[in-house]
């Protein structure tokens, strides 16, 4: 089958790679329909997320036709059209039990990788790095499901790819940060980055009665897409983000805060960016917290910052007198899809909001190193690429 | 490769600048370059004033080495470097200038004025180059600027949509602040919400 695999920084290919098959009972075998680039992968393309291995098949949003089943899965059956949840969840332990499916005890296979990394494993994920089990990806014709009899969501009929295929991430990783930040009628929710996660907080925001949603970002088209899903909108190039957050909220500061950027903050005019590009220029840490510190600075106190934005490994210089004397809270964590889904799915049934929004470019699976680049450099007005392999 | 809707403009204000990470990174290249050209010039004027010709002209090199450093900041920390790029051209034309002074006859460092001329020349060179890629990039952008305006992705305007979903959602139990830190004031909500 063709895939796209990682063959190291900035080179991502489609290769011929063996079919997938069965391991387990609980496994399935799905035919993808339709796969996305997520912003997160962009941090694989980057060379960001250590444990990566030459050939490893990339994606981790990704939904099909299932084509094979294991023999103790009594949940699917063959045709059956799903949307494959990026966290791959057992569903049995103590964490799967409490609804934190994204640190599942079981699912990753790589526990001791990922022990000495983080301390504790956290849930195996597809396409996303051998510190999460190194289990191979989405953007392919064919992927194996582990645990298939519980991740997977079946879709009924009448809903197309587009419409429902980012229930296996964004979707839920944008409300799951607004539902985070436990949104009062009075509340401002401030948003840095306009991209995919972002453009989902805001309508998330906005479902769960924000008074107000801002959201911050420097690319315009991106900020014209957030304003139509409800936020007033701040360019950091044309004006102070701190400056104008304060002006918005009467000098308070929002009292909710959600990073949806992450490890790959762009460079601003602020000294601290710049000294973060030096400092991760000579190895000397990984991640860029521009965003966190900002956060931290400008929340009310007592608020609560939601950080859905991936990190990877280490920062530098985070305002801790901040954020201990404010009393801020922070909600972090990968996203426990399977929590949100039914909801969200129904949601998108009723008609109450339409996912598709979001997608930009659609291409064949052949394209998709190409349009690895043009999403990083958010060129041709690239916001979300949905790849038909 | 398919391009789904576009449409025309909202009103909103654009950045003119395209995020393009390798001509910025060639324009941070020079930013760095400035920065330790400026030091050099600060901190060894007479070193640097004989390995170019022009002894005496120490107080010049400690001007134009703290002229370089400021251009490397403002390289450095602009979103968009082009004007400071543009600003180092300036600066290579004044250090010409300056050098064509260890140009006379009786220079017995002459060689050493012509090798500095030529260095100056070349990363003239690059300083154009770069300059000129970034204002490709930024015209770029703002010819190829798509507005998503109409992609609200909710079925009614979004004002409309405030608090939609709390009707049939509720925040689960850990997902909740704690009670005593909320709601935080009773603050006036405008009809309509603040929603644009």
């Amino acid at each position: 089958m063709r895939a796209l695999c990682w063959h190291g920084k900035k080179d991502i290919r489609c290769d011929n790679v063996p079919d997938p098959q069965i391991e387990d009972g609980r496994d399935a075998i799905v035919k993808v329909t339709s796969c996305a680039i997520c912003g997160s992968d962009l941090h694989l393309f980057d060379g960001f997320m250590p444990g990566m291995e030459h050939g490893d098949i990339m994606g981790h949003e990704f939904m099909g036709e299932v084509v094979e089943v294991g023999a103790s899965n009594s949940k699917l059956k063959v045709g059956d059209r799903v949307v494959v949840p990026f966290t791959i969840v057992c569903g049995d332990c103590e964490q799967c039990r409490r609804g934190h499916f994204s640190v599942c005890e079981r699912s990753n296979r790589n526990k001791e990788i990922a022990d000495k990394a983080f301390g504790h494993a956290t849930a195996g994920l597809f396409g996303f790095s051998h510190i999460t089990g190194g289990y191979p990806g989405g953007q392919a014709e064919y992927v194996r499901v582990p645990y298939a009899d519980v991740g997977p969501v079946k879709i009924p009929d009448g809903l197309t790819d587009e419409q429902v295929l980012f229930l296996g991430d964004i979707f839920p990783t944008g409300w799951q940060a607004a539902v985070q930040c436990d949104i009062q009628p009075e509340d401002t929710v401030a948003i840095w980055g306009a991209g995919p996660v972002g453009q989902f907080a805001v309508r998330s925001a906005v479902l769960l009665g924000a008074r107000q949603v801002i959201c911050i970002d420097n690319v315009p088209e991106r900020l014209s897409m957030a304003h139509a899903g409800g936020a007033t909108t701040i360019n950091f190039d044309e004006e102070s983000v701190l400056d104008r957050l304060k002006e918005l909220t009467r000098g308070k500061g929002p009292e909710k805060c959600i990073d949806a950027v992450g490890m790959e903050a762009h460079v601003t005019r602020s000294i601290d960016s710049v000294y973060d590009r030096a400092k991760q220029a000579l190895m000397l840490e990984s991640d860029r917290a521009h965003v966190l510190r900002e956060m931290m600075y400008v929340c009310r106190p007592a608020g609560v910052l939601s950080v859905p934005g991936v990190y990877g490994g280490l920062v530098d210089k985070l305002p801790m007198g901040a954020f201990m004397n404010k009393g801020l809270t922070m909600r972090t964590g990968q996203t426990h899809v399977n929590r949100w889904t039914d909801d969200l799915l129904k949601r998108i049934q009723e008609g109450q909001i339409d996912p598709s929004f979001v997608i930009t470019h659609t291409v064949s699976l052949e394209e998709g190193p190409e349009m690895y680049k043009t999403f990083r450099d958010k060129l041709d007005g690239c916001i979300k690429v949905v790849i038909k392999p | 490769m398919e391009m789904l809707h576009s449409g025309g403009s909202n009103g909103l204000r654009s950045s003119p600048v395209a995020p393009s990470p390798r001509v910025h990174l060639v324009a941070g290249g020079l930013g760095w370059f400035s920065i330790g050209l400026g030091l050099a010039g600060c901190l060894m004027p007479q070193t640097m004033a004989r390995a170019v010709g022009l002894p005496g002209k120490e107080n010049v090199l400690r001007a134009f080495g703290a002229r370089e450093i400021a251009t490397g900041v403002g390289i450095l920390m602009a979103r968009d470097p082009e004007p400071w790029i543009w600003g180092r051209v300036a600066g290579d034309m004044l250090n010409l200038g300056t050098l064509m002074a260890g140009l006379r006859a009786d220079n017995p460092n002459r060689s050493g004025t012509m090798m500095a001329m030529l260095a100056v020349a070349q990363i003239t060179a690059v300083d154009v180059a770069s300059a000129g890629a970034l204002r490709r990039v930024r015209e770029a952008r703002e010819r190829r600027f798509i507005d998503y305006s109409d992609r609200g992705g909710f079925s009614k305007p979004a004002w409309e949509m405030r608090g939609a979903a709390l009707s049939s959602f509720e925040t689960p139990a850990d997902f909740r602040i704690p009670e005593a830190l909320r709601p935080w004031d009773k603050g006036e909500i405008p009809a309509g919400g603040l929603y644009v």
